[in-house]
């Protein structure tokens, strides 16, 4: 029995933490501070994460009945999301000090999401996916009112919930349609079944519905339409967590059920995630040209970052994993970073929102102006950063599989991006023609803010100077995940017909 | 160990040492300049080594200092650098221009000195990067890499209000064309599985990168556009008259030219060498267009920045006509001409740097009468226009003689005519630069002028100057020197191209008859992974 509970060892840590805390919060004076209760969160989630990094010792193991399977692609997810949290803990440390008395639930609810996205990861039965799923979003939905009393910010948890519960519809019809067509929820059956089923056009239809329920977690276009508004009203360092975390999970899942529940499918989901993947980029890099408000332009282009990863599943069997595992590492740590870094220039209050608020940063916060103009650098995909390699990648993995116009139209996407990123990057380093208010030169960045910023900009440059050792990670995970085709010809021969 | 082989990592990352150095550093007093000074120097020092260490004996095509080292395993990318007779003098002109930019900017730069020096040393990394990086990925990093200082450097420190959309032209001129390089060079990475330019070169010399006409074409335009665009060619010079006429002077001193033009010696001519020939007619005509369009629109110019732009155009395209001529003197001519770019235009915008920092103005009908005032200066000026319009006994001469006589004798469709055209439109060149000379320093004395009481040349000036002044009659009586160099590079450049087409010819004619070739380098792709 006791093999069994160590499977689930980082997500009963988390949970078990976040229950302390919850109990702790009516006991501590209600003017007192919340810290300690943060730090107890970064405790509990360190410890989730050396558990994680315990348990690549199992190799590939099963438990539960087979509905979790632990294996090294879900202890990366597993590690990469204890990164993410850790970071956006110690930048959300001091950020509700003396705005609001609630912290304590907003540390109690980071570590049940962070639970819930890393069931997601290793679960291997559809129901349990969708447990996970819902523990995660929930506690987002909740998230993303934080800042209560400011309309948007209701605004923006009532449209993120309503919506998202529309989506966890589809995706658990999906999961009902595909027990209906193959006669089981668990991933590796439902592969099996396919073969078999008397119904394939009910076992499309499934897997049609659960690409629509993840796209909207992933926020892919066209089921974008609640990220500008959400990431516009929720707090910072929640944008952060949502943008990158949440979507991690779900691109997780999205690989494991294409890759190994559906693989004879390939054909079809691939056309389907390769419209899916211009779109998200197309409409996320136009609709980011158009914004001025920092926060709306940041969640376009995380629309167009999930259609750059989308592209890395239509490299179908193992370079798509690989990249798109390192794609997220690096998608993370830049946004995470680049959302630290505005959670400290704008405050709680969000004083700074538009590009013209963050003209002249440079001359009164220099450091804090040259992280945020290394994460943009990232995120445009300029060399020596992570969002370089993870770009490169991508694209040489589509290539290799012989989409050479996706590659185009990705690598045109990424040219039309770097003038938004390039707009903000101009404002931060450009003189002021009347004086910019709207930043504090005063306020200093604090001592756990200054750390998450600094781990979050060593990760990208270490992810643009050095992707071996990540890379190698996501390669090994590949490789378990997948048990690739015996067609393996088949996957060449495309290459030589479609690169002509 | 002999320091032979780690002397170009040590000329490249010596700047980036030294940014780092001077982000430590406090922004007071003359600490920064004094800093990027030394770093500068101590680089400059150190390319010096190249040319005195050079093998002339190696055989053509090789690479010299060459340090291969792997840097990331899968994909295969390598540490890989090396110089040989094109590379080497480049790098050493970015050496030299880097401490004199510095002295240039020392009164130029008043504020946030320190984010000044820092981006231009890193600017110099990619600069240099570029230059000796033999791996086509770690090529790819520095050439975007080069990009970022500039554009900030323009909007940080651009001289109007319009400095952010210059910055942001000139970036997104740059940068759009380099994502479908990058697209080719995925491609051909996955056609042969190695980034490394001299197997590709090797692979391109034996017809081995792919068999399909149409997938090769396409790559080559990929790289050959990006390349135009940062040279910048005629009609894709969009960016230049405004980034030109906002960057502060040490940044435009850099801006144009050697980048584009190394990369399609290199790259361009030596990855696609058949493809190059055949799009050579359509060169000659947009280096020949170009030249004229520079050179006319240079006369209408009222701005003295802008003006200097256009001429910048026109030089390029005389390296862009000499080169796609594919004959040995054109190649050596071209090379020749862009160095005496780098130092030509790096003269002129240092002088009208220092006119901008006397009379706060670019606008030539502010100026006027001043070479009674300014004798030092009016002689620079005038020493300068003579070299760029090519008077006999300076550099350009050399260099524009080479291209139009190697013009002259190439195989190229069309040639005849558009060297004459070309030829002819050096009258032009000379003319808007003696207009200039006439309507800024001779005349009668403006009333700007006449309030101003500006000074001479001062002695921190002057040494900057000189070096490149000097470098005008060395170059213009010693080519030798220079050509030693170049001459083997070129030579090899020349016959690799007309090898190649003379090769393509025979294959049409076989593949009509035979069977199409196999896919030896798809074969060798599926060995590697």
């Amino acid at each position: 029995m006791s093999p069994n509970v160590l499977t689930l060892l980082p997500e009963i840590i988390l949970t078990l933490t976040g229950v302390i805390i919850m109990l702790a919060e009516p006991l501590l004076p209600a003017t007192s501070s919340r810290k300690p209760l943060g730090w107890l969160a970064i405790l509990g989630t360190l410890a989730a994460g050396l558990a994680s990094w315990y348990q690549t010792g199992f190799g590939t193991m099963h438990s539960f009945f087979g509905t979790i399977q632990v294996d090294s692609f879900s202890i990366f997810f597993h590690l990469l999301i204890a990164a993410i949290v850790l970071v956006t803990l110690l930048s959300s440390l001091d950020y509700f000090e003396g705005h609001a008395t609630h912290a304590g639930e907003y540390f109690a609810l980071t570590l049940f999401g962070a639970t819930g996205m890393m069931l997601m990861t290793c679960s291997v039965e559809l129901l349990m996916v969708f447990i996970g799923l819902e523990i995660s979003s929930i506690s987002t939905y909740i998230m993303a009112g934080f800042r209560k009393g400011q309309a948007s910010a209701t605004e923006a948890s009532i449209k993120y919930f309503l919506l998202g519960s529309f989506a966890t519809a589809f995706f658990l019809y999906g999961i009902a349609l595909a027990f209906g067509s193959t006669g089981s929820t668990r991933i590796d059956s439902i592969s099996l079944g396919l073969t078999t089923t008397a119904t394939p056009t009910l076992a499309l239809l499934s897997l049609g519905l659960i690409i629509i329920g993840i796209g909207f977690k992933v926020s892919a276009a066209p089921f974008h339409v609640w990220t500008p508004d959400v990431y516009q009203g929720a707090p910072a360092p929640v944008v952060g967590l949502m943008s990158t975390a949440p979507k991690a999970a779900a691109f997780a899942v999205l690989l494991r059920i294409l890759f190994s529940g559906y693989p004879s499918y390939e054909p079809r989901w691939a056309a389907l995630i390769w419209v899916l993947a211009v779109l998200s980029m197309t409409v996320g890099n136009l609709g980011a040209l158009m914004q001025r408000d920092v926060k709306r332009m940041l969640a376009y282009s995380s629309i167009a970052h999930a259609g750059y990863l989308l592209v890395a599943y239509t490299a179908f069997p193992a370079d798509g994993i690989a990249s798109a595992c390192f794609y997220t590492a690096a998608y993370a740590a830049m946004n995470v970073g680049a959302f630290t870094a505005i959670t400290q220039i704008a405050g709680y209050q969000e004083r700074a929102r538009t590009i013209d608020d963050y003209t002249a940063l440079a001359l009164k916060r220099p450091v804090l102006a040259a992280v945020l103009g290394f994460f943009l650098l990232s995120l445009i995909g300029i060399p020596f950063t992570g969002g370089f390699f993870g770009k490169f990648y991508v694209f040489s993995a589509a290539l290799h599989a012989g989409r050479v116009w996706l590659a185009v139209i990705g690598l045109l996407n990424s040219g039309i991006a770097c003038f938004y990123y390039l707009r903000l990057l101009a404002a931060l380093y450009s003189r002021p023609v009347t004086e910019n208010d709207r930043v504090d030169a005063h306020t200093t960045v604090t001592v756990p803010a200054a750390i998450a910023l600094t781990l979050t900009a060593v990760a990208t440059l270490l992810l643009g100077i050095a992707p071996n050792r990540i890379l190698g990670i996501a390669q090994h995970s590949a490789d378990v995940t997948v048990h690739p085709n015996p067609a393996q010809p088949g996957a060449d021969a495309t290459t030589t017909s479609a690169s002509r | 160990m002999n320091i032979d082989y780690s002397i170009l990592t040590i000329i490249t990352f010596v700047p980036l040492a030294g940014a780092v150095l001077l982000a430590l550093l406090p922004d007071r007093g003359r600490i920064q300049q004094w800093g990027a000074l030394l770093v500068t120097l101590i680089t400059f020092v150190c390319t010096l080594h190249l040319p005195s260490h050079f093998d002339y004996t190696a055989p053509a095509g090789s690479f010299q200092f060459q340090e291969n080292l792997s840097w990331i395993a899968s994909p295969s990318i390598r540490y890989h650098v090396g110089v040989d007779g094109l590379s080497m003098w480049l790098v050493v002109l970015t050496g030299l221009l880097a401490p004199l930019g510095v002295l240039i900017s020392w009164k130029a730069i008043d504020n946030r000195r320190k984010l000044f020096y820092i981006l231009f040393l890193l600017q110099q990394v990619a600069m240099l990067g570029i230059f000796v990086s033999l791996d086509l990925f770690l090529y790819y990093a520095f050439w975007e890499l080069s990009l970022v200082p500039m554009a900030l450097l323009i909007a940080t420190f651009g001289r109007t209000e319009n400095r952010r959309r210059a910055a942001i032209k000139f970036f997104l001129y740059a940068f759009i064309p380099s994502a479908i390089l990058l697209v080719g060079m995925l491609w051909l990475y996955a056609r042969t599985g190695t980034f490394d330019y001299p197997q590709l070169a090797a692979l391109a010399a034996t017809h081995d990168i792919s068999s399909s006409p149409t997938a090769l074409w396409l790559a080559s335009l990929a790289f050959l556009i990006a390349f135009l665009v940062k040279v910048p060619a005629f009609p894709l010079h969009g960016w230049l008259p405004d980034a030109v006429s906002e960057a502060p002077t040490a940044a435009v001193m850099v801006i144009a030219g050697k980048l584009g033009l190394y990369s399609i010696l290199r790259f361009s001519f030596g990855i696609f060498p058949g493809q190059s020939h055949r799009i050579a007619p359509l060169m000659l005509a947009l280096g020949a267009i170009g030249i004229i369009y520079g050179a006319l629109m240079a006369l209408v110019q009222k701005d003295l920045k802008r003006l200097a732009a256009y001429g910048t155009l026109g030089h390029v395209s005389v390296v862009i006509l000499g080169i796609f001529a594919f004959t040995v003197s054109g190649i050596d001519g071209g090379i020749y001409q862009t160095l005496n770019e780098g130092i030509g235009g790096g003269a002129l915008f240092m002088l009208l740097g220092l006119l901008y920092e006397r009379y706060r103005t670019y606008d030539m009908r502010e100026y006027g009468g001043l070479a009674a005032r300014l004798p030092w200066i009016v002689t620079m000026f005038v020493l300068t226009s003579l070299s760029v319009t090519g008077l006999p006994m300076l550099n350009g001469f050399v260099g524009e003689f080479l291209v139009f006589s190697g013009t002259m004798q190439s195989t190229v469709a069309n040639h005849t005519g558009w060297t004459v055209l070309a030829t002819a439109s050096v009258i032009l060149t000379a003319s808007y630069m003696l207009w200039m000379i006439q309507r800024v320093f001779y005349g009668d004395l403006s009333r700007r002028s006449a309030q101003i009481d500006a000074m001479d040349l001062t002695a921190r000036e002057h040494l900057a100057l000189w070096p490149l002044i000097a470098l005008f009659l060395f170059m213009g009586i010693a080519s030798p020197v220079w050509m030693r160099a170049i001459d083997i590079a070129g030579a090899n450049i020349a016959t690799t191209v007309n090898r190649s087409q003379a090769v393509t010819v025979n294959m049409d004619a076989s593949t009509r008859n035979g069977p199409a070739t196999p896919e030896t380098a798809l074969a060798s792709t599926k060995g590697t992974r």
